[in-house]
C-alpha cells in the first residue's frame, strides 16, 4: 500500500501542493525571523495574519482587484507592525504577553469586521495561477514550479532577497547586532530603536501578507479564524529554521509537504489512522525543535528590551 | 521607566479585553431583532401576547457559516416568523462558542435569565448540559445532534438523519461523475458528519459500484486551509465531483470552483458560494423539530423526548441549484432515491460507533 505513494503522479501531486501551501508559512516565518534576529519576539503573528487576510479579502471583494487587496494587506500589516514596535520597543512591554494581546486583538477584530462588513462567507476572484513563459513549458518541472499565483512566486523570491539583506548588507549586520549584542551596537552608533522599529514593522507586513495569501490567492474565501493556528506554527518554524531564511524555507516546505503526504495517505486509502497522519507534521516540528544545536543560534537579546547602560 | 511599564501593561490588558470581547461575550452578543422598546407604544390589547416565547441558542461556529450553525439560526428565524415576529418570539444567540467552557457559561447565563428554551447546538456541549440542567428544573433545554436526553425531564435531544440526504447526493454524484472518482472531505468521524459520509458512500455504491469514494478527515471542523488542501488532493487523484461537511468546507468549495469540479453540500444551502459548480445541497430545516418542542413546552412538558429530522418529515430537503443544468434522467434518479428512502424501500447501511 505504501508504494502507492511513490508513483510519479502522486509524488508530483505532493510536491505541487507542498510548494503552493508553504506560501503563508514562508511569508510569516521570514517576517518573524527578521524580527527575532533583531531581538524582538512577536507571538501576535496569527492575529496579524487574520487582519491581513480580512483586509486583503475585503478590498479585493469591493474593488474586484487583488492588487488593491494586497496593498490593503500591506498597509494593515504596517500599522499593526508599527503598533507592535511602539509596545515592544518604546514601551518595552513583556513580548510574550503583548504578542498574545495582538493575537487576541486580531482574532476578535477580524471577526467583528467580517460580521459588520460582509456578514456571510463569500468567494472572491483573487490572484490566479500565472504560467511563467518558457520555464512553464518544461515537462513536470514547469507545472510544479512555474504555474503558481504571483503571491506564491513572491514568497519564494523573498528567501534570497532576505538572505542577501541579512548577510551581505550593513543593514543585515545592524539587525543581527541588535539581536546579539545591542549594547555594543549602540556604542558603535547603531540606533537599536530604529533597527527594531524597521524589523518589527516588516514582520507585521509579512505576517499580514501571509494571511492575504490565503484569502486572496490560495483559498479565495474569508472566514472567522481562517488561519487556524498557522501563525503559531510560523513562530515555531523560526526556531526550527535556526533563524535563517533558508531554514525558514526548509521548515515551511517540510511542514506543508508532510501535510500534503497525510492527505494522500487518506485519499489512497493507506491503512494509517487519519488521526495519526494528521499528527505527523506537528510531531516532526517538535522533534526538530528538540535538536540541541539550534538553540545556540538563538539571538542573545531575544525578548529583552534594550535599555541604554543596562546591557 | 516604571510609568512606561504601566502604560504598556494597560495597553496589553486593553488589547486582551478587546480580543476577548469578540467571540466569548455571550451576554453582549447583539441580537438582530428589534431592541426592546423603552417606551411601549399603545397597542391593541389582543394583538400581542403578554409574554413572548424566549429562546437562547449557543452555537460552535458563526451564524453565517453556511453550515451547521446557520442551519439552526435560519430555522429559528422561520419559527419567529411563524409565531408572529420578534414581539412574540425572542431569539438571543451566542455563536463562535468553540471553547466549551465559554459555551457552558453562556448556557448557564441564559438559563438563569429565565429563557423558555435554551438550545445547546453541538454534541460537544452535552456533558456541560448534563451538569447545568438539573439546576434549572423550570427551564427547558435542547441539544443536538444526538438522541440522548440523559433521561432528564427538562432536556430535549435532536438529531439529523443526514445519511438520507447523503445517500441522495451520492446517487446524483455517481450519475454525474465521469472519472468515477468522487472525493469526500469530512471533519471528525462522528455525529452527523459520519452519518452523512456513510450515506453518501452508500448512494454512490448503489448507483455506480465501480466508482471509488476516497474520504479525507481533516481532524477539524473549522480549518479552512486543511479542507482546501484535501480538495486539492482529491482533484489531483482524479476526482471530478466533491462533497464535504462542516463549516470548513468553504475552503474546499473555493478549490472546486477554481478547478471546475462539481460540489454537493449539506447542512445549509451553499449554492451562493459557487453558483456554477454546486449541484445540490441537503438543507436542515430544524424548524420541524423546534415546532414540536415549543408546542410541548407550551403544553407543560419541558423535555425527555428526542426528535429527528429526515426526508420524510421535511426536516431535510434536497435543494437543487436552479442554475445547474441537471439532466432529466439524473433528476429522476434523485427523485426515486428520495421516494425510496421516505417509503422505506431503500435502507441505508449505517455502522454504529
Amino acid at each position: 500500500m505504501i508504494q502507492d505513494l511513490l508513483t510519479p503522479a502522486v509524488l508530483t501531486g505532493i510536491a505541487y501542493s507542498g510548494i503552493k501551501l508553504a506560501t503563508p508559512y514562508l511569508y510569516a516565518t521570514l517576517g518573524e525571523t527578521i524580527g527575532q534576529l533583531s531581538g524582538v519576539l512577536n507571538l501576535g503573528v496569527e492575529g496579524m495574519m487574520l487582519m491581513g487576510a480580512y483586509g486583503g479579502f475585503f478590498f479585493t471583494l469591493r474593488t474586484g482587484d487583488p492588487w488593491v487587496g494586497l496593498l490593503a494587506a500591506i498597509l494593515v500589516g504596517a500599522v499593526l507592525g508599527l503598533a507592535n514596535a511602539v509596545v515592544t520597543v518604546t514601551l518595552k512591554a513583556e513580548q510574550g504577553i503583548s504578542g498574545i494581546g495582538f493575537y487576541l486583538f486580531g482574532l476578535g477584530m477580524s471577526e467583528l469586521l467580517f460580521r459588520m462588513t460582509l456578514g456571510s462567507v463569500e468567494t472572491v476572484s483573487g490572484f490566479t495561477a500565472v504560467r511563467v513563459p518558457l520555464l512553464g513549458d518544461i515537462p513536470v518541472v514547469g507545472d510544479l514550479l512555474f504555474n503558481h499565483s504571483l503571491l506564491v512566486y513572491f514568497a519564494y523570491l523573498l528567501v534570497p532577497l532576505i538572505w542577501f539583506l541579512l548577510n551581505r548588507t550593513t543593514w543585515g549586520l545592524k539587525i543581527k547586532s541588535a539581536g546579539q549584542n545591542p549594547a555594543a551596537a549602540d556604542a558603535l552608533g547603531v540606533s537599536i530603536t530604529r533597527v527594531r522599529y524597521a524589523t518589527v514593522t516588516v514582520g507585521g507586513i509579512l505576517s499580514s501578507v501571509a494571511g492575504a495569501s490565503l484569502s486572496i490567492a490560495l483559498l479565495n474565501v474569508f472566514q472567522q479564524n481562517l488561519t487556524s493556528g498557522m501563525g503559531f506554527i510560523a513562530v515555531a518554524l523560526v526556531y526550527f529554521g535556526g533563524w535563517s531564511p533558508l531554514g525558514a524555507l526548509a521548515g515551511s516546505l517540510l511542514f506543508s509537504t508532510v501535510n500534503a503526504v497525510q492527505n494522500w495517505i487518506q485519499v489512497l486509502g493507506i491503512p494509517i489512522a487519519p488521526d495519526f497522519a494528521l499528527m505527523l507534521p506537528y510531531v516532526l516540528t517538535i522533534l526538530m525543535l528538540a535538536v540541541p544545536f539550534r538553540k545556540a543560534r538563538q539571538p542573545v537579546a531575544l525578548t529583552k528590551p534594550f535599555e541604554r547602560g543596562e546591557g | 521607566m516604571k510609568k512606561l511599564h504601566l502604560i504598556a501593561t494597560a495597553l496589553v490588558v486593553g488589547a486582551l479585553l478587546l480580543g476577548a470581547c469578540g467571540p466569548a461575550a455571550p451576554a453582549e452578543t447583539p441580537v438582530p431583532t428589534t431592541p426592546p422598546t423603552q417606551a411601549p407604544t399603545p397597542v391593541e390589547p389582543t394583538a400581542v401576547p403578554a409574554e413572548p416565547f424566549r429562546v437562547a441558542v449557543v452555537m460552535p461556529s458563526a451564524i453565517n457559516d453556511l453550515a451547521f450553525s446557520q442551519s439552526m439560526y435560519d430555522a429559528l428565524l422561520v419559527m419567529q416568523e411563524r409565531m408572529g415576529g420578534p414581539d412574540s418570539f425572542e431569539i438571543v444567540y451566542s455563536d463562535s462558542m468553540f471553547v466549551i467552557e465559554d459555551a457552558a457559561a453562556a448556557i448557564r447565563d441564559y438559563a438563569s435569565q429565565g429563557f423558555d428554551l435554551v438550545i445547546a447546538h453541538g454534541s460537544q456541549y452535552g456533558s456541560s448540559l448534563q451538569e447545568i440542567a438539573p439546576d434549572f428544573p423550570e427551564t427547558s433545554f435542547a441539544w443536538g445532534t444526538t438522541l440522548d436526553t440523559f433521561g432528564m425531564p427538562n432536556i430535549f435531544a435532536y438529531e439529523a438523519r443526514s445519511e438520507q440526504g447523503g445517500y441522495v447526493n451520492g446517487v446524483v454524484a455517481a450519475a454525474l461523475s465521469r472519472s468515477g472518482v468522487i472525493g469526500v472531505i469530512g471533519p471528525i468521524e462522528t455525529g452527523d458528519a459520519k452519518l452523512y459520509v456513510e450515506g453518501f458512500v452508500a448512494g454512490v455504491a448503489a448507483t455506480n459500484p465501480d466508482a471509488t469514494v476516497p474520504t479525507v478527515w481533516t481532524g477539524s471542523f473549522s480549518d479552512t486551509a486543511l479542507a482546501s488542501q484535501a480538495a486539492q488532493t482529491h482533484i489531483g487523484a482524479g476526482a471530478d465531483v466533491l462533497t464535504g461537511t462542516a463549516q470548513m468546507v468553504v475552503g474546499a468549495i473555493g478549490v472546486a470552483q477554481e478547478s471546475n469540479v462539481l460540489w454537493f453540500g449539506t447542512q445549509s444551502n451553499q449554492t451562493s458560494l459557487a453558483p456554477s459548480i454546486v449541484v445540490a445541497c441537503q438543507v436542515y430545516h430544524w424548524e420541524v423539530v423546534l415546532e414540536q418542542m415549543i408546542a410541548m413546552i407550551q403544553a407543560g412538558t419541558l423535555g425527555g423526548e428526542s426528535f429527528s429530522i429526515d426526508l420524510a418529515n421535511g426536516g431535510e430537503v434536497i435543494e437543487f441549484n436552479p442554475d445547474y443544468p441537471l439532466p432529466a434522467d439524473v433528476n429522476t434518479l434523485a427523485e426515486e432515491a428520495i421516494q425510496g428512502i421516505i417509503d422505506g424501500t431503500i435502507v441505508i447501511p449505517i455502522t454504529t460507533s
